[in-house]
């Protein structure tokens, strides 16, 4: 089954990695002390490493290749999971059955578990919101984590400053990124593509810088520390009924996001937003005015955000800029590609993969973000649509094949 | 005066290292319209080969001629390598695929390879060993301009001088540039293009690699992270001048350093990085498509 050439092939393969990976794995030195040590057994490892992955993927891109030639000959079936959504009959019991264990989280684990899992939460919530931008309206933001920040200083600041509570602060937040999302967007959303990227990935930048350097204003560097968690009706609350709580107003918060994108996807703005994915100037022929539509989107995206900063500062109950980093611009991004991108579930799915799977990979804690660039990278070669692709909403005319057969007699 | 030459020279060096990163991302974009995000990595990978070498060989006890001429070989080589691999494994094989799948692909490839440095050699900052001489004859503008300052400046001119006679004069050079203009015509006419895509990395990881070896000497220090601040200012440059456009990508790391060094210098060096990003945000408000870049015609 398997070729001699294919064997070389490989082997060639693994000498060319272990000169590749010569100077930085195997070559390390000490300048203070003038040392070198030679680690010649990474070497092998790389060698034998590269051999065995080469072999592995060789094996799967065959298989994929077979596959997909039988596919070819079939009709294109629709994705398991697309149907399962589809049916109202798999649909309601299983979202029940999500929202009862959800509900039951705090109950079943511990305050730990509980914490994580409102992590996890959060970036459901980013990555929905992203979503709408990226995935459904196709405007690539690489400054996401902006907005993001706009919200938690907007909690922290108010707090501190004019000493606003949680409550009064949620709106305010999403409202304040949204609109940052507007006053950066009208100037923007003109551009390309790509360049969208890079200014937006440049004003996340700014953001940040402003906030570490304007000392008067965000304490630098330092953050903010001692921000209250939010109150319930004025009652005092122990450490772990504080974490239960706002693990519960996050999860408020994702149902309640789940409802409004799936909502907002199937609208007239939803459709327009999925056209101009496809083709600004047909849309525009169209009559859907472009900068509206794309400043709605860029909006819409920061004013969740803002939402999500908001509770991410009185989750943490402490900022500073360095949470603020593009690297999580990055991850929100990875997860609302990694999902599938303008796939409510994908995403969700994605967001619980790519935040649970490193912290329970504490153990391999060094390696995380190693296997987490790799995973990237894997995923995208092999599976570019994401986890769970979006299949377009089509309509079918039950009638047709009545019709076509009376056009035929 | 002498602090506007001063500056002058600061920014007009920085500007050079910039458009050494810049060209690799140009020259990528051009021709298959894809952020390269992993180019700061490649060009902290060419700061590190040289690094190793260079500590090796001086430990060794080998002559700085030689020392600098081995590790700039090694730093080209070995950096051109990583651009040929990440090519081959993270994007050729999403030459069609979404738009956004290689971008991914090329964030993801960015953090891994940051890690894969981090973990194989160390997380602090390492003193990267003095390569460019002070020399006698800079001596009486020496407190205005450094030695390493005019090196910096000689080497990016003859890099980009080769640079342009290869794209314009050489068999491969035209290859690139049909490429770029036309990917299935210029297959139709017989271009390997998987070859030029190749050779284009290539090219701009080499490219790369002697703009960190030169900064990392100049600064004299490295780290795992510094890829990612030069990548994006390097990109930055290039957006500034024109994405695909070359002479753009010079220009635009030219007006990037200047700006950043006067800013810095007259008024705060804490927001260097922010002037930075205002000048490019302004200049693509006013014109669009960057300072040289053309402006594409969309068809439906």
């Amino acid at each position: 089954m398997f070729p001699v050439k294919e064997l070389k092939r490989s082997a060639l393969t693994s000498l060319w990695f272990a000169f590749l990976t010569f100077p930085i794995m195997v070559v390390k030195v000490d300048p203070i002390e003038r040392v070198v040590s030679w680690r010649w057994d990474n070497m092998f490892f790389i060698a034998f490493g590269s051999f065995v992955f080469s072999i592995l993927a060789k094996v799967f891109i065959i298989q994929k290749e077979r596959r997909a030639s039988k596919k070819k000959q079939k009709t294109i079936s629709e994705p398991l999971v697309q149907r399962i959504v589809r049916e109202p009959r798999f649909l309601y019991p299983l979202a029940l059955a999500c929202f009862i264990f959800g509900i039951s989280f705090p109950f079943l684990f511990s305050t730990y578990q509980t914490n994580i899992m409102t992590t996890a939460l959060m970036y459901v919530v980013l990555g929905l919101g992203l979503n709408i931008v990226v995935g459904v309206a196709g405007l690539l933001d690489l400054g996401y984590v902006a907005f993001y920040a706009v919200g938690a200083y907007s909690y922290a600041l108010l707090n501190y400053n004019f000493d606003m509570g949680f409550w009064t602060v949620l709106p305010i937040g999403g409202l304040l990124a949204a609109l940052l999302g507007i006053i950066l967007g009208f100037p923007v959303l003109r551009l390309r593509g790509d360049y969208l990227a890079i200014v937006t990935l440049g004003f996340g930048e700014i953001i940040r810088l402003v906030l570490e350097n304007w000392n008067d204003f965000s304490q630098g560097p330092s953050g903010i520390a001692n921000i209250p968690r939010p109150s319930f009706f004025g009652m005092d609350m122990t450490f772990a009924g504080g974490i239960t709580y706002i693990y519960y107003i996050i999860l408020v918060l994702v149902v309640l996001t789940i409802f409004v994108v799936n909502r907002l996807q199937n609208s007239r703005l939803g459709r327009a937003w999925l056209a101009l994915r496809e083709d600004e100037i047909a849309c525009e022929a169209m009559g859907i005015d472009k900068t509206k539509t794309k400043l709605i989107a860029f909006s819409l995206g920061a004013f969740w955000a803002g939402f999500v900063g908001v509770i991410f500062a009185a989750k943490t109950t402490f900022v500073n800029p360095a949470s603020f980093t593009f690297l999580e611009s990055a991850i929100i991004l990875s997860i609302v590609v990694l999902g599938g991108m303008g796939s409510i579930i994908g995403v969700v799915i994605g967001a619980l993969i790519l935040i649970l799977l490193p912290e329970y990979l504490r153990a391999l804690s060094e390696y995380r973000m190693l296997a987490f660039g790799a995973i990237l990278v894997v995923m995208m070669v092999f599976k570019p649509g994401g986890i769970i692709s979006n299949v377009r909403r089509n309509y079918k005319f039950k009638g047709l094949s009545v019709v076509e057969g009376k056009n035929n007699e | 005066m002498d602090y506007f030459i001063e500056l002058l020279f600061a920014g007009l060096t920085r500007g050079s290292i910039y458009a050494l990163i810049a060209l690799g991302y140009t020259m990528v974009y051009g021709i298959i319209g894809l952020i390269n995000f992993a180019h700061g990595e490649i060009y902290m990978i060419g700061a590190f080969t040289s690094f190793i070498v260079a500590t090796v060989l001086s430990i060794y006890g080998f002559p700085l001629l030689a020392i600098v001429i081995i590790a700039a070989v090694a730093a080209a080589v070995w950096s051109s390598a990583y651009g040929f691999t990440v090519e081959k494994l993270a994007y050729r094989p999403l030459r069609k695929a979404p738009r956004l799948a290689p971008l991914i692909s090329a964030i993801g490839m960015s953090i891994f390879l940051q890690n894969y440095v981090l973990l194989a050699q160390t997380s602090d900052f390492l003193p990267f060993p003095e390569l460019i001489p002070e020399f006698a004859f800079m001596e009486p503008v020496a407190h205005i301009v450094g030695s390493s300052d005019m090196v910096i400046l000689v080497t990016t001119a003859i890099v980009m001088i080769a640079l342009t006679c290869l794209i314009k004069f050489t068999k491969i050079g035209k290859a690139m540039r049909a490429t770029a203009q036309d990917k299935t015509m210029a297959v139709l006419v017989g271009v390997n293009v998987d070859r030029v895509i190749s050779a284009t990395f290539i090219i701009g990881s080499a490219l790369a690699a002697i703009g960190g070896l030169l900064i990392a000497s100049h600064i004299g220090q490295i780290n795992f992270y510094i890829g990612f601040l030069a990548g994006i200012k390097a990109f930055t440059a290039a957006v500034l001048g024109g994405i695909g456009s070359i002479p753009g990508a010079v220009l635009g790391s030219l007006v990037l350093g200047l700006t950043e060094s006067f800013a810095t210098g007259y008024i705060s060096s804490d927001y260097e990085d922010v002037f930075a990003f205002s000048l490019l945000v302004l200049i693509l408000i006013f014109k669009p498509s960057g300072l040289l870049g053309k402006t594409e015609t969309k068809k439906v």
